[in-house]
């Protein structure tokens, strides 16, 4: 059940949905760099096993 | 075993694979728990009002903005003495995570002080202070996106990391030095009479855990990525000299 939050609503609220919005997209750059960057080396690494010695 | 062997990237990379999974869970249940309980399960405080709930956010992002430049600082330490690649990479990992911690505290900090100080800002010792560290952090970023050579950006990145140290205790300890400021002391302190109240200390220590575990998965993880890209750069470099 919600809180009454009165007159401060603004305040509270304000500051959950800036810091969920700001935590949630450091995780998703950091998992979208993570997946681009594995995919590359796995790319780079299949070229580098076909190439001659 | 000693703790330098972590510097091995393959030995880094086997061992956080392990141990990611279950700090992503612990840091989910703290910040779960912690961020449930003190937002639905705690009372308004009697000065403050509801906007005591700030504090749940507030503290533990200010802790961890200023315990991530210390991180850097001795991620940056190790690389210009011992010269290990994964120290650097740490701290370049490190940098924008602690760079959101520090947005949410001057973000919530402006939120809670509009009604609480009757203003959004004050040229405050602290809160000045922690807008530089903020700009300390920009500047890292920056320095490390801006030189091609990896080795001489980890050699600058660590210089300007040990510049911004300054801000960095400043910030936490401005409030000592100046008590002309607008902020208040330290909301958690072994002095009963400082230290906030039972009932938003107990859920305001599991968010402080909280931070600290999502700090510590988000770097393990970032890590993991720059020593990836590292490796990337090496191969593409090798095709193009083949």
């Amino acid at each position: 059940m919600m809180p009454d939050l009165g007159k401060y609503a603004f305040p509270v609220l304000g500051s959950y949905a800036a810091s969920i919005v700001l935590v949630a997209a450091v995780i998703l750059l950091s998992l979208w760099r993570g997946a681009r960057v594995r995919r590359a080396l796995a790319e780079a690494e299949a070229r580098a096993a076909k190439a001659p010695e | 075993m000693s703790i330098w062997e972590y510097a091995n990237p393959k030995r880094f990379m086997d061992t956080t694979a392990r141990l990611l999974p279950w700090l992503t869970v612990f840091a989910a249940l703290c910040l779960s728990v912690g961020l449930v309980w003190g937002f639905f399960l705690t009372p308004d405080d009697y000065k403050q009002g509801s906007t005591v709930r700030i504090i749940y956010l507030h503290v533990p992002a200010a802790m961890m903005a200023i315990n991530a430049w210390v991180m850097m600082l001795v991620a940056s330490l190790i690389w210009l003495i011992r010269r290990h690649h994964v120290s650097a990479l740490a701290a370049r990992a490190a940098a924008p995570v602690g760079l959101t911690f520090t947005l949410i505290a001057l973000i919530t900090g402006a939120l809670w002080g509009q009604p609480m100080w009757g203003t959004w800002w004050a040229w405050d010792p602290r809160l000045t202070s922690f807008l530089i560290l903020f700009l300390f952090y920009l500047g890292y970023i920056a320095l490390w996106q801006a030189i091609e050579d990896a080795d001489a950006a980890a050699d600058l990145t660590s210089v300007l990391c040990m510049v911004g140290s300054v801000f960095a205790l400043l910030s936490r300890y401005a409030v000592n030095f100046w008590n002309q400021g607008l902020h208040q002391g330290a909301s958690l302190s072994l002095d009963k009479e400082e230290n906030v109240s039972d009932v938003f200390w107990q859920p305001l220590v599991i968010c402080i855990a909280g931070f600290i575990l999502l700090f510590v998965v988000l770097v393990l993880l970032r890590t993991r990525t720059e020593i990836r890209a590292r490796r990337l750069q090496a191969l593409l470099m090798r095709e193009r000299m083949a």
